[in-house]
C-alpha cells in the first residue's frame, strides 16, 4: 500500500537550522510585553480617532447632528461625508484582485450596520469614545436583507479570489444512473467573523506627503502600493510598519475603511492620529466567512466505489462587492471519483462584505463533505476509515494529474492508531462513559492545496563575519519570525544566532503575502535563495583567488556551514567567510533571492498538503451539551522546517474546527440587519476548557515537486477535516445528523424525539 | 471633576492625573503612562488580554476605573521580569510555546501568575483548563497554555526561579 508518487525524490540540502524545534525567536518580546503591535505606538501629540457606525444596514445618512460631539471637553473635530475630502482612488475601484470595496466617508450611502458614518477626533480615547456615542443620525432606510431567504440571490462570475464558479469532469449523468446507491447531505454554515485578538489598528503620522503608517498587514508589498494609490503619493512616500499583528486569520491582507480613515484623519488634522476598532465594530468593516447553504451528493457503485460526486453551494456576499466563500470546490481534488458536477450560486446580505477567513472554502465544503462520507460509509456498512481507504484518490480527481506528494495514508494509520480507532462499533449509539454520557468517534480528512507566491528577498555578509537577511513578511502568530530565520541562516550558511534578520515592514524586499498557507514555502525559499546568491559569489571569489584552498574548485562542489566554505567532497578543504572576504578586500556581498517552483512541475502535479483528524465527543443524554473530549490529527505537509511551531499551527487549526462545529456563528437581526452577537459574551470560540486533549502527529513526506525545498503550509490544514470529525463523532454518539452548523442542543434534542418517534 | 491617584506599578510610584473618572486601569496603563505590554482586546471583561495583578489578585484591567484604585499596587506582565530573568511563567510559555501572535499573552501570563498563586501549587491540568478559560486565544495555542502553566507550576513548587 504504497502512497503517491512513487518518485525517487531529489534532495534538496537545506542546513542545520531547519528541521530544527526552535522555541520562537520573538518569544522574549511576547512574554514580556514589548513586541510592539500596531496600538501600542504613540507619537507625541496624538489624537485619538473613534468612528461611529450605521444603525441601518441598507439605505442613507439623511443628516447627521454633530454639535453635541463638537461640544463635548476634548473633542477637536468630527468628520463627515460633508467636510471630508475625496480619496485620490475611487474607493468603490478595485485594481487588485487583493482590494475590497471599503467605505470611507466618500458618500452618504449605507451599506451595512456598523460602516463608519463619522470620525470622532479627540485629545483623549475617552473624548474620542463620548463624542462617537454623541452623534445622532438619521436614516433613510431600507429593508434589510440578511439570509438566504431575504437576500438577493445572483450567479456569481467568480468564487474565491478568481476561481470560477462552476466545474465538472467525466460523465457525471451517465455514472449517476450506473449508480446501485447514492447518499447525500444538506447543511447550512453560518457567518463566521474572524476576531483577530487584536483588532484592527492603525497610527498614521505624515510628514509632508510621505506617510508613516503602524498596521498589523499581512500582505505588506500590497498594502504600500495601496495606500499610495488611495492617497495620491508615491509607493516610496508610504513607510508600513507591521513587525508582529496580533493574529491575522485572512483579515488582514487587504485595506479597509476604518484604517484609511485614520490615514485621511492624520492628513487633515495635521497629527498622528491612532484609531482602533472596538470589538464590535469586527463585525461589518473587516470582513467574515461566507454563510453557506450546501448539497453534497456521493453516488456509489455494487463495490462502494465513487461513480459520481456533486456538491452545490449557494453562498453569501455583500450587496456591493463579490467576494463568495468557494465551498464547492473543496472536494474537487478530496476522494476518487470519474466523475464531478460542482457548482456555486450567490446570496447577497446586507453584510459586510466577505473575505478569506482560515482555510477559505475548504473548511466550509469540508466540513460538508466529511459528514456525507460517513452517510454514505453507513449506507455502505462500512467503517469510516476503511471506505475512505476504498475510495482514496490516488491521481488528482479533477483533472488527473498525480498528486505532488500524498502521505496521507500514513496520516490515516498515525492518526487511527494513536486514537484507538479500531475498536469503534460501526453503529450509533453504542458507547458510554463511566458517567453514562453518550460517546462517539467520529473523523474527517485534512486537505489544503499549496501555492506559491513570487516573494523576493536580500542577504548580506560582511567582512568581519556579520551576515543580515531580510523580506517584508509578516508573523502573525505562524511564527514567521521563527521559522523565516531559519531558512535564512541555512541559505546563508550560518547558525541562526549568527545573522541579523529582519521583517515586517515596508523599507524591505516584498515577501508577498502571508496567507494561504503559501508563506514559508514563498518567503523562506526566497530568503534561501538570497543566502545562496550570496554564497555563489563568495565561492566564485574563493575560486579564482590562488591564495584560497579552494581555488580552481567548480562553484557547484563547494558548500557553506557555519561561515564557513568547504569542498562538499572534502570537507576538509576550505575557509573562512571572513578569510575569503578580507583576502579579496570586499566589505560586503548582496545577494538577492525568489523562491522557485517549476513551471512544468506546477503543470504536471497536483499539489496539496493532507491530514487525518479523529474526535472524541461526549454527548449528555438528557440535556445534548456536547463536549469535544480528545482531538488527534496526523498530517503530511512536505518539509516541516520547525516541528515545534508546525504542531502549534496544527492544533490551532483543529481548535478552529472546534469552533466551527460547535460554537461559532455571526447573527444578524433579521429587520435591522444589525450584528446581534458581536462580542465574545455573545460569539463564542473555544476557550482552554474546551479542549482538553490535542494531538496533532507530523508524517514524513518528502514533496520533490511543489517548489524548490519541498516545503508546503500547516497553518489552515487543521481545521479542514476536524468539523467533519466533530459532527461525525456527535452523529456517532447520538445517532442525530444536525442540519447546520454550529452543532445546537436543541436540534440534537429535535433529532433525538425524531428518532424515538 | 479632576482627579488625582497614586498608583504603584510594577514597584514604581505613577501619580496620575485623571480629568474625570472615565480613564479605565487599561487605559491608563497603556495611554497615559506608556506600558502598552497589557493588551485590549475587548473592552469589556470578556476576553482577559487586559489582565493585571491588582494587590496580588488578577483583575480585568478595562473593567477597573483607575480612579478607584488610589494607592493600589498593580504588577504587568513588564514587571515580572527580574532583570534579564524571566519569571518561570514567562519561561514556560516560551519553551511549551503557549502563545502564537503573542497578543492574549501578556494576559494569559498574568492570569497564569494570578491563578497559580490562588491554587498554591497543586492544580490539575483540568483545573488549569478551567482556571485558565477566562482568557481567550483565537490562535488556539491552548495546548501550549496548559502546558506552559503546569510547568510553571513544578518550577515554581521547585523554588526556581526560571
Amino acid at each position: 500500500m504504497a502512497d503517491t508518487p512513487m518518485v525517487a525524490a531529489h534532495h534538496v540540502r537545506l542546513g542545520s537550522n531547519s528541521g530544527q524545534p526552535m522555541t520562537r525567536r520573538d518569544g522574549i518580546a511576547k512574554v514580556t510585553g514589548t513586541a510592539t503591535y500596531a496600538a501600542d505606538n504613540h507619537p507625541q501629540n496624538l489624537l485619538h480617532a473613534v468612528f461611529a457606525g450605521a444603525s441601518i444596514a441598507r439605505g442613507r445618512v439623511t443628516s447627521l447632528d454633530i454639535k453635541a460631539a463638537l461640544a463635548h471637553p476634548g473633542v477637536v473635530h468630527v468628520m463627515t461625508p460633508d467636510n471630508t475630502p475625496a480619496l485620490s482612488q475611487d474607493p468603490d475601484q478595485k485594481t487588485t484582485p487583493f482590494t475590497a470595496r471599503i467605505d470611507v466617508l466618500q458618500n452618504d450611502k449605507v451599506r451595512y450596520a456598523g460602516q463608519p458614518i463619522a470620525v470622532i477626533l479627540a485629545e483623549t480615547l475617552e473624548a474620542a469614545v463620548e463624542g462617537a456615542r454623541l452623534v445622532k443620525a438619521t436614516y433613510d432606510s431600507d429593508q434589510a436583507r440578511i439570509g438566504f431567504d431575504d437576500g438577493e440571490a445572483f450567479a456569481p462570475e467568480a468564487v474565491g479570489i478568481s476561481t470560477p464558479p462552476k466545474f465538472s469532469t467525466g460523465d457525471f449523468e451517465g455514472n449517476r444512473k450506473k449508480a446501485t446507491q447514492s447518499a447525500s447531505v444538506e447543511m447550512e454554515t453560518p457567518l463566521q467573523y474572524h476576531n483577530a485578538m487584536e483588532t484592527h489598528a492603525v497610527v498614521a503620522e505624515w510628514d509632508g506627503d510621505h506617510v508613516t503608517v503602524d498596521m498589523p498587514n499581512q500582505a505588506i508589498g500590497l498594502a504600500k502600493p495601496g495606500i499610495a494609490n488611495y492617497f495620491g503619493i508615491p509607493p516610496e512616500n508610504v513607510t508600513l510598519r507591521s513587525p508582529y499583528l496580533g493574529g491575522g486569520f485572512g483579515s488582514k491582507a487587504v485595506l479597509f475603511g476604518p484604517q484609511m480613515l485614520g490615514i485621511l484623519a492624520a492628513r487633515e488634522m495635521k497629527r498622528p492620529v491612532k484609531l482602533v476598532l472596538k470589538r464590535g465594530q469586527m463585525f461589518g468593516p473587516v470582513q467574515h466567512r461566507s454563510a453557506t447553504r450546501q448539497t453534497v451528493r456521493y453516488d456509489m457503485d455494487a463495490d462502494n466505489r465513487f461513480l459520481a460526486f456533486e456538491h452545490t453551494a449557494n453562498v453569501s456576499t455583500s450587496s456591493f462587492d463579490n467576494w463568495l466563500d468557494g465551498a464547492a470546490n473543496a472536494g474537487l481534488s478530496l476522494y476518487a471519483t470519474p466523475s464531478i458536477s460542482v457548482s456555486h450560486s450567490g446570496t447577497r446580505f446586507d453584510t459586510g462584505t466577505p473575505g478569506a477567513m482560515r482555510a477559505p472554502g475548504i473548511a466550509t465544503g469540508s466540513a460538508v463533505i466529511e459528514c456525507a462520507i460517513d452517510v454514505a460509509a453507513e449506507k455502505a456498512g462500512m467503517d469510516p476509515l476503511e471506505f475512505r481507504l476504498l475510495n482514496y484518490a490516488e491521481k488528482d480527481p479533477s483533472n488527473g494529474k498525480p498528486y505532488s506528494a500524498k502521505a496521507l495514508r500514513g496520516c490515516y494509520k498515525a492518526a487511527a492508531d494513536s486514537f484507538g480507532w479500531k475498536d469503534r462499533p460501526l453503529k450509533p449509539r453504542q458507547m458510554r462513559d463511566e458517567n453514562g454520557l453518550l460517546t462517539g468517534w467520529g473523523m474527517g480528512t485534512s486537505i489544503f492545496h499549496a501555492p506559491f507566491f513570487p516573494a523576493k528577498a536580500r542577504a548580506v555578509l560582511r567582512k568581519d563575519g556579520s551576515a543580515r537577511a531580510e523580506t517584508s513578511g509578516a508573523d502573525m502568530g505562524q511564527g514567521a519570525w521563527t521559522v523565516l530565520w531559519q531558512m535564512a541562516a541555512d541559505g546563508l550558511g550560518m547558525a541562526a544566532d549568527d545573522i541579523e534578520f529582519d521583517i515586517g515592514h515596508s523599507d524591505l524586499p516584498d515577501g508577498s503575502v502571508a496567507g494561504g498557507s503559501a508563506h514559508t514555502a514563498s518567503a523562506g525559499g526566497a530568503l534561501f535563495a538570497a543566502g545562496n546568491d550570496v554564497i555563489r559569489q563568495l565561492a566564485e571569489i574563493a575560486t579564482q583567488d590562488k591564495d584560497s584552498p579552494l581555488f580552481g574548485a567548480g562553484n557547484e562542489r563547494v558548500l557553506g556551514e557555519n561561515g564557513r566554505l568547504f569542498k562538499a567532497e572534502d570537507p576538509n578543504v576550505g575557509e573562512s567567510y571572513t578569510d575569503i572576504l578580507q583576502r579579496a578586500g570586499i566589505e560586503e556581498i548582496e545577494g538577492k533571492g525568489r523562491g522557485n517552483r517549476d513551471k512544468a512541475s506546477t503543470e504536471t502535479y497536483a499539489m496539496f498538503s493532507h491530514g487525518a483528524v479523529f474526535a472524541e465527543v461526549k454527548v449528555d443524554p438528557d440535556l445534548f451539551q456536547v463536549r469535544v473530549t480528545r482531538l488527534v490529527g496526523a498530517f503530511a505537509a512536505g518539509r516541516i522546517i520547525n516541528p515545534r511551531l508546525a504542531q502549534s499551527q496544527l492544533t490551532g487549526g483543529m481548535i478552529w474546527g472546534v469552533g466551527f462545529a460547535l460554537h461559532e456563528e455571526g447573527i444578524h437581526d433579521k429587520r435591522s440587519g444589525r450584528p446581534l452577537n458581536n462580542d465574545f459574551a455573545g460569539y463564542h470560540i473555544p476557550v482552554l476548557a474546551d479542549v482538553p486533549h490535542l494531538e496533532a502527529l507530523l508524517v514524513d513526506e518528502e514533496d520533490p515537486h511543489v517548489n524548490d525545498l519541498g516545503v508546503k503550509g500547516v497553518g489552515e490544514l487543521g481545521i479542514t477535516g476536524t468539523v467533519g470529525a466533530i459532527a461525525n463523532a456527535v452523529w456517532h454518539a447520538t445517532g442525530v445528523r444536525t442540519a447546520r452548523y454550529p452543532i445546537k442542543i436543541e436540534d440534537l434534542l429535535k433529532g433525538a424525539q425524531a428518532l424515538k418517534a | 471633576m479632576a482627579f488625582q491617584i497614586s498608583l504603584k506599578i510594577n514597584g514604581n510610584g505613577h501619580d496620575v492625573e485623571l480629568e474625570d473618572a472615565r480613564p479605565t486601569l487599561l487605559d491608563v496603563l497603556r495611554e497615559r503612562i506608556g506600558l502598552t505590554g497589557t493588551k485590549k482586546g475587548c473592552d469589556r471583561g470578556q476576553c482577559g488580554a487586559c489582565t493585571v495583578l491588582i494587590d496580588g489578585r488578577r483583575v480585568n484591567s478595562c473593567l477597573s476605573l483607575a480612579v478607584s484604585l488610589d494607592g493600589a499596587e498593580v504588577t504587568t506582565v513588564e514587571g515580572l521580569s527580574d532583570g534579564d530573568t524571566l519569571h518561570p511563567v514567562q519561561a514556560a510559555f516560551i519553551e511549551n510555546d503557549g502563545f502564537q501572535c503573542g497578543y492574549c499573552t501578556p494576559g494569559q501570563i498574568m492570569s497564569a501568575v494570578g491563578f497559580l498563586g490562588e491554587t498554591g501549587g497543586d492544580a490539575s491540568a483540568e483545573a488549569v483548563r478551567e482556571g485558565m478559560s477566562g482568557n481567550l486565544c483565537r490562535c488556539g495555542a491552548y495546548a501550549g497554555i496548559q502546558d506552559a502553566v503546569l510547568d510553571a507550576q513544578a518550577r515554581m513548587s521547585k523554588g526556581g526561579k526560571t
